[in-house]
């Protein structure tokens, strides 16, 4: 069976080589780098721009950004026909291409997050490795962990308060870096579908602006969820252990701290939520009023065939009801959580509706497709191209924070600067 | 260790080498930028040859010529001349020793190819006769009765 | 706060950083434009269709499917034919059934889902069939967009594919107006026509231009001026396909409409 051909349905005059090639891993994947992008800004807010109140999250969003970072790139590995040969976009990078980008992207971006986190946590791993260092009798696990944490110092032990002031001087560079190419990391995703020439629904140059404006979106509202789940956790565990005080921190402190870090996170959430439906919809309105030759097919798939994905779900449930639920007075947690959810979903739709819906209609303008997901794999392909291989890659950086956060320290986690 | 703030950056250039040793292994020797520049020549250049190397199946009728003149001079006679041997004998490929024997298609639907009666202006399959294949001797191959080698109406 | 030098420090830094491997991929190939300086200047492979002649017998298709090893029962083939039938009520039909790789044996419309139209002969104002492969483009978006480098033009101006460099990301088909190419049944690799290279490198006619019994189809060489496609090309009056892209295809259309999509 020609790829493709399993989830596409042909309907008028389509032309005999047209499937929708770009399915949900696809869809997956600059919502995932999105999330990326979005979380590093978030955390960046903190350490370039000084904004106190979103210390708490700052630290939160760059680890889950690290998280995040490895999950992204996934998606396109179990789309790509040839997996193993991946590693040819970092060994013959054809810089024309988009996609080409990506491997020179991805690793700065990779490694300057991973250089901030370095400094944020350098003394945590250098007093790790020396306390393990002490430790007589070390179990397996403890054996492992001091060689981690051994690497993880680079051979730097020096924490006294001179170094650990360059570090801060440091991060703040970093995090300032950041911004740029975390915008660039998207913007490129962005870039990937705008200069599409072919593809009429594609081809703008807002493609990237608008990618990057819902990356934000995405990002914040899932460092936002993922904040409030742990807290949650947090406070579940505390009630269980009976153990109010521990540090300095009690169960109302930290309800108290969560509630103050929402209401500020979800402010600058709406922020670029107004952004991101300003640019959508300027794009849609722009498309109408010029109405080039492809219009009249785009039309009938935006207010026709898609109507619904793109009015109900994506601006409707995903950006109009969480819109109302911020905008309303005194956000409470469950309000927040609800809000934060539907965002998620909106921005997904968001993805789906470009990639999908781009493919939705032939390059003979005379001709549509429909996208079937397909939901029980019956072989790999439709295993890593359907809704559990989706779903893989969206709970995997989930996976991954749990285990980074066993190096990386996330609460608790006394700051010397 | 007064400077640990380059630490990182030591670590990525480090990866950075690695990257570039490896492709000295991984990428072909051949790969690099040709006559179009690098948008348009960017590849490796014993692909060209490998392409090159295709089996060649469809071999024209000159390929027929020496041992079928019989047939080769009779269809040269008929409208039918046009139709190359292979289009409906299929491939020579490098026949006679491979394949020995040629599987010829004598179905209806190859007949129908051109003589389904499409009268399209503008098009020449106005121009050619076509007969009705749900009326006309339906249970019955084409050949039975006209030879494609002579279709002038000669019933055989 | 950061000083300016600290930043300017950085930001040098990195950028040198960012430049190095660019650096190395021209260190690493030093034998570029020079290669092989053959072909220059002296090919450059077009093609002609002359759609009044063309009659949707199909064999373009099948020829081209069994020399070019498509598995002949997968729905993807490197070239195709297309029927347009415009009615006196001003409706527009289009199909390519099966890339018409058995012709068109039925006057029905394939609208595709199962579903097909009955237009009856008198009500046809004007209908057609126009042939379709890949145009060569002279400023191909499809290689544009290779990440890898595994697709490129030839210096006769053929695109090719590279079946083991190609990694199966489908941009170049994204990337393509014409909707030519398409992942290969068995080797997961992008596809598309190619001039059957393997045929005009011998000196051979592609295995389309052979089949077809009508002439329809030309292939030449419009570096030279007395090939008969040259003389046409240069002569008579023809179209291309999307030429709003500006991919510059090198196939010519004798015959071209307005609804040719």
């Amino acid at each position: 069976m020609v790829h493709g051909e399993i989830w596409t349905l042909k309907e008028l005059f389509v032309l005999p080589n047209e499937y929708i090639y770009w399915s949900i891993q696809i869809v997956m994947y600059p919502f995932m780098t999105g999330l990326v992008a979005g979380a590093f800004v978030l955390s960046s807010l903190y350490h370039v721009f000084g904004i106190k109140e979103l210390k708490d999250i700052a630290r939160f969003a760059l680890v889950f950004s690290f998280a995040l970072l490895f999950a992204a790139p996934m998606p396109i590995v179990l789309h790509l026909q040839h997996p193993f040969r991946g590693i040819n976009v970092m060994m013959t990078p054809h810089f024309t291409s988009a996609i080409a980008a990506f491997g020179i992207v991805f690793f700065s971006y990779g490694a300057i997050v991973a250089s901030e986190l370095w400094f944020l946590y350098r003394k945590h791993f250098v007093e790790s490795a020396l306390a393990l260092r002490e430790k007589q009798d070390k179990s397996l696990y403890e054996n492992i962990l001091y060689l981690v944490f051994c690497a993880l110092t680079l051979g730097v032990t020096d924490i006294s308060q001179e170094a650990l002031h360059k570090d801060e001087k440091a991060i703040k560079t970093l995090a300032g870096i950041g911004i740029p190419v975390a915008c660039f990391l998207h913007g490129y995703a962005g870039f990937i579908f705008g200069s599409v020439k072919a593809n009429a629904l594609w081809m703008t140059p807002l493609m990237p602006v608008i990618f990057i404006m819902s990356a934000v979106v995405s990002g914040i509202a899932l460092c936002m969820l993922t904040y409030i789940i742990t807290m949650e956790l947090r406070k579940f565990l505390m009630g269980i252990k009976k153990a109010h005080a521990v540090g300095f921190q009690t169960k109302e402190d930290l309800k108290s701290v969560e509630i103050n870090v929402i209401r500020m996170t979800a402010k600058y959430l709406l922020f670029f939520l107004i952004a991101a439906i300003s640019l959508e919809l300027l794009d849609l309105i722009f498309r109408g009023y010029t109405a080039v030759k492809s219009w009249d097919v785009l039309r009938s798939v935006i207010y026709g065939r898609d109507f619904a994905a793109i009015f109900l779900f994506q601006y409707g449930l995903g950006n109009a009801v969480p819109f109302i639920l911020f905008l309303l007075p005194g956000l409470t947690l469950r309000r927040a959580v609800v809000g934060v959810l539907l965002v998620l979903f909106g921005v997904f739709m968001m993805r789906y509706n470009v990639v999908i819906g781009g493919q939705a209609f032939s390059l003979t303008f005379m001709g549509y497709m429909h996208y079937e997901l397909p939901i029980i794999p019956h072989d790999w392909e439709t295993l890593k191209e359907g809704l559990f291989g989706a779903l893989g890659i969206f709970v995997m950086p989930f996976v991954l924070f749990w285990v980074l956060s066993h190096i990386f320290p996330i609460f608790n986690y006394e700051e010397s600067h | 260790m007064k400077n640990h703030v380059w630490r990182p950056l030591f670590a990525v250039i480090g990866i950075i080498v690695l990257i570039l040793i490896a492709r000295l292994f991984y990428v072909p020797h051949d790969f690099g930028i040709h006559e179009r520049g690098f948008m348009y020549g960017w590849y490796r250049n014993n692909n060209i040859e490998d392409w090159k190397q295709v089996k060649v199946k469809y071999q024209g009728r000159d390929y027929c010529k020496d041992c079928h003149s019989d047939k080769y001079e009779s269809i040269l006679k008929s409208p039918h001349s046009i139709i190359q041997c292979e289009n409906c004998h299929g491939p020579a490929i490098d026949h006679p020793s491979d394949p020995p024997k040629l599987a010829i298609d004598r179905s209806r639907a190859q007949c129908l190819r051109c003589h389904f009666p499409l009268p399209y202006p503008s098009s020449g399959r106005a121009k050619i006769r076509g007969i009705d294949p749900d009326t006309h001797n339906r249970d019955f191959q084409c050949v039975t009765c006209h030879n494609p080698h002579k279709p002038n109406l000669s019933i055989r | 706060m950061i000083s300016r030098r600290d930043f300017l420090k950085y930001t040098v830094k990195g950028a040198a950083g960012l430049a190095v491997p660019l650096a190395a991929i021209e260190i690493v190939n030093p034998k570029k434009i020079l290669a092989d300086s053959q072909g220059i200047g002296k090919t450059r492979w077009v093609f002609l269709v002359d759609t009044y002649k063309c009659v949707g017998c199909g064999f373009c298709v099948k020829a081209c499917k069994i020399e070019n090893e498509i598995p002949y029962d997968a729905n993807v083939t490197r070239t195709w034919v297309e029927r347009y039938v415009n009615t006196k009520d001003g409706r527009l039909f289009a199909d390519t059934p099966k890339g018409a790789r058995d012709g068109f044996t039925t006057n029905k419309i394939d609208l595709g889902l199962g579903k097909f139209q009955d237009v009856k002969n008198e009500d046809i104002r004007r209908s057609f069939f126009v042939p379709k492969l890949c145009n060569q483009c002279e400023n191909p978006p499809c290689v544009q967009v290779c990440p890898v480098g595994a697709t490129y033009q030839t210096p006769d101006g053929v695109v090719l594919v590279d079946r083991t460099w190609c990694i199966g990301c489908g941009y170049c088909i994204m990337g393509c107006p014409y909707g030519v190419r398409f992942f290969h049944p068995k080797y997961h690799t992008a596809e598309k026509c190619n001039f059957c290279y393997h045929r005009i490198s011998k000196g051979l006619k592609t295995a389309c231009v052979q089949a077809c019994p009508f002439g329809a189809r030309m292939i030449g060489n419009i570096k030279d001026p007395n090939d008969p496609v040259t003389k046409i090309v240069t002569t008579e009056r023809v179209g291309i396909l999307k030429s709003e892209y500006g991919t510059k295809p090198q196939v010519y259309y004798i015959g071209l409409d307005e609804e040719v999509r």
